[in-house]
């Protein structure tokens, strides 16, 4: 059923690239060398993976037994597998640095792709739990290795369910950063509990944060935005930061408009809710 | 066609109807010998070793006894009080001296695990959605009077049904496992009633669901070590909350503040609702264990030789023999229970698309194709 493209037709507008020098460049390119005459999933002038491929339900039953893998500890989390310029082999093991950011439910990797250039020391992981999703992201980050040899190789994506299995990929304080960018809102009343942002997986994001971390919300719903914000209010380990800070950060402005749903958001002109906390170390009770 | 779907649709809706109808027995032993517990279906039955006689429960807080089956029962503050809970919703609280229930506590959901405080100011109890809650019991003993104690939220695994929650012999920290092969340790605060938000630690490893915790120290090691059983027959050891590697069980054994490893097997009900249950107690005695190498099994005691004799089996067991050829039976009902509750569901993937005909994206989809093709 999938109808390859003719040569008369004219080549499909850039999607996912955010400067257009880099757009011209990739036109330039002939041969890419990934069998993309054949591959019809990948855009032959990109050499990004077509988005219409990889369709899938914007739900996912959290709640599911789905059947991944899930490694047995942080200590498990194969990062040959994900970073194989930076971690060649288990033993030669170049750096002793750890994955840093996290992108909870990247979606098609808009942020990702974004935060590995604008920190190109830090290694970042995004997890996404709709299995033809994450494989878009795998595509996308291969293709752009590709592109730029030397960049991207800190950015990854792992298929999982992060409200059960956190604790699984990152040990106690490991994490600067967390992301949670238009997450599903779960409307009904019966359904709050299983929101991503709630004061019980809040304790857990506590654990994985080091002191000092920031975690990061955006959603277009106000009354998620407002239960998100009261949550972190409310939790004895979070405080809000201040109008300063937030101007300060390079990667608050990335929050509305780096992701496909963030720039949705803005084409249909609607009003997005942020909630930005830093994780604290409360003083003990006097 | 017709029968294979039918048939499909009737082995899910078997799976469903048959969860919950088989419990476990559950014994439960006074951390100073004075008496032993024993949960079976519905029933609470009591035998006071220190006395040598059999214990009849009074309910004075003004409901009837358990009238579901019970889930879990645990001893603890010392041994002062003692907790049952389970799948009618309710959470009992007794007093071991004189075995009075003084308080009975509303769930939301159906129970799935205890614990008491050390101090027992404090009961916690947790769902199947993976909410643990709190109760305060302070005040009770001046007030005879039955204050409805509202439970509030302490922690939560995200939904995932909590097999045991333990609390550490110093009594700071609460540990809870999960069916998502996890253990987290969580600091008990000052003020629970606040919430539990500090997590210490998890200890993970497991591959196959948590199913039960145990603390176990003696007094040349007070912190105590963790141990933990999982549904791929695994124990693990975690010392100070880290995994203890090649650390084999004979050192938990040793570190048990009794002579005797009290066990009983048994099921609320053999075959179906309705059907009677089955209990049977059997007592390893582990003095002689030790003074003997170690390769040497511990010795079972007869039914004379059990603490309390032949007066403790008539109450607990229901009678003073039991008929052994029902074991296997309800071994293997036993299993299959648990195996319903605990372990992830696999779905076959041939029957995939009949199972997801209702949804109503696939129908769109159809559509689309009809379009575009």
């Amino acid at each position: 059923m999938t109808l390859l493209r003719s040569p008369k037709t004219p080549p499909k507008p850039l999607p996912f690239v955010r400067k257009k020098k880099e757009a011209m460049a990739l036109l330039g390119l002939k041969d890419m060398g990934n069998n993309k005459d054949d591959n019809p999933k990948m855009c032959k002038t990109t050499g990004l993976p077509r988005k219409r491929f990889y369709r899938a339900r914007a739900h996912s039953n959290p709640l599911s037994d789905s059947h991944f893998p899930v490694p047995l500890s942080p200590s498990h989390v194969d990062y040959t597998l994900h970073y194989p310029q930076l971690f060649p082999s288990p033993d030669k093991v170049t750096s002793s640095k750890r994955i840093q950011f996290a992108d909870i439910g990247c979606g098609f990797g808009g942020l990702l792709v974004s935060l590995s250039t604008l920190f190109p020391e830090t290694l970042m992981i995004g997890m996404e739990i709709r299995d033809k999703v994450t494989e878009y992201v795998k595509e996308r980050i291969l293709a752009l290795r590709l592109a730029h040899p030397g960049q991207y190789q800190n950015v990854s994506v792992v298929r999982t369910n992060s409200m059960k299995y956190i604790p699984n990929y990152f040990s106690k304080g490991q994490l600067s950063k967390m992301f949670f960018l238009f997450p599903d809102p779960h409307f009904k009343e019966k359904n709050h509990r299983r929101r991503v942002i709630s004061p019980h997986l809040l304790d857990e994001y506590a654990y994985v944060l080091g002191v000092g971390g920031i975690i990061y919300t955006i959603t277009d719903v106000e009354e998620l935005g407002e239960w998100m914000q009261a949550c972190l209010k409310e939790h004895p380990l979070f405080e809000a930061l201040t109008e300063e800070e937030l101007e300060a950060d390079p990667v608050v402005k990335l929050l509305g408009s780096a992701t496909e749903e963030g720039q949705k958001v803005a084409r249909n002109g609607g009003q997005t809710f942020r909630a930005v906390f830093r994780r604290i170390d409360p003083p003990s009770d006097a | 066609m017709k029968e294979i779907m039918d048939e499909i649709d009737n082995r899910n809706n078997d799976n469903t109807s048959n969860r919950n109808d088989v419990a476990p027995a559950l014994i439960a032993v006074h951390p100073f010998h004075l008496s032993v517990a024993v949960a079976i279906a519905s029933e609470l039955r009591v035998f006071d070793l220190k006395g040598n006689r059999s214990v009849t429960l009074e309910d004075d807080s003004g409901g009837s006894l358990h009238h579901d089956l019970i889930r879990a029962i645990q001893f603890g503050a010392n041994g002062k009080l003692f907790v049952s809970a389970g799948d009618d919703k309710l959470v009992k609280i007794w007093k071991t001296d004189s075995w009075h229930c003084m308080n009975t506590v509303n769930s939301e959901k159906r129970v799935s695990a205890v614990a008491i405080s050390n101090d027992g100011h404090y009961v916690c109890f947790a769902d199947k959605f993976g909410v643990v809650y709190v109760v305060d019991l302070l005040g009770l003993d001046e007030d005879k009077s039955l204050i409805n104690k509202k439970a509030t939220p302490l922690l939560a695994h995200y939904c995932s049904i909590i097999t045991s929650l333990e609390f550490s012999p110093d009594g700071k920290f609460i540990i809870s496992a999960d069916r998502d092969y996890k253990i987290r340790v969580t600091v008990f605060p000052e003020k629970p009633l606040a919430g539990a938000h500090e997590i210490q630690s998890f200890c993970l490893g497991h591959t196959e669901f948590v199913s039960c915790l145990a603390f176990v120290y003696g007094p040349d090691y007070p912190r105590g070590y963790l141990v933990s059983g999982c549904g791929d027959s695994t124990f693990h050891l975690y010392a100070q909350f880290q995994m203890v590697h090649g650390t084999s069980i004979a050192v938990a054994v040793q570190g048990l503040p009794s002579e005797f490893l009290w066990m009983v097997s048994g099921v609320s009900s053999l075959c179906g609702v309705g059907s009677p249950s089955l209990v049977g107690v059997r007592v390893l005695s582990l003095s002689k264990k030790f003074a003997t190498d170690t390769t040497d099994e511990p010795m079972v005691l007869e039914d004379r030789e059990i603490p309390g004799g032949e007066k403790l089996l008539e109450k607990l067991q229901g009678s003073v023999s039991i008929e052994e050829k029902l074991f296997p039976v309800a071994a293997g009902a036993m299993k299959t229970a648990m195996h319903n509750l605990f372990t992830k569901k696999q779905y076959p993937a041939e029957n995939r698309e009949f199972r997801k005909r209702g949804r109503n994206d696939r129908k769109i989809k159809q559509l689309q194709h009809g379009c575009c093709s």
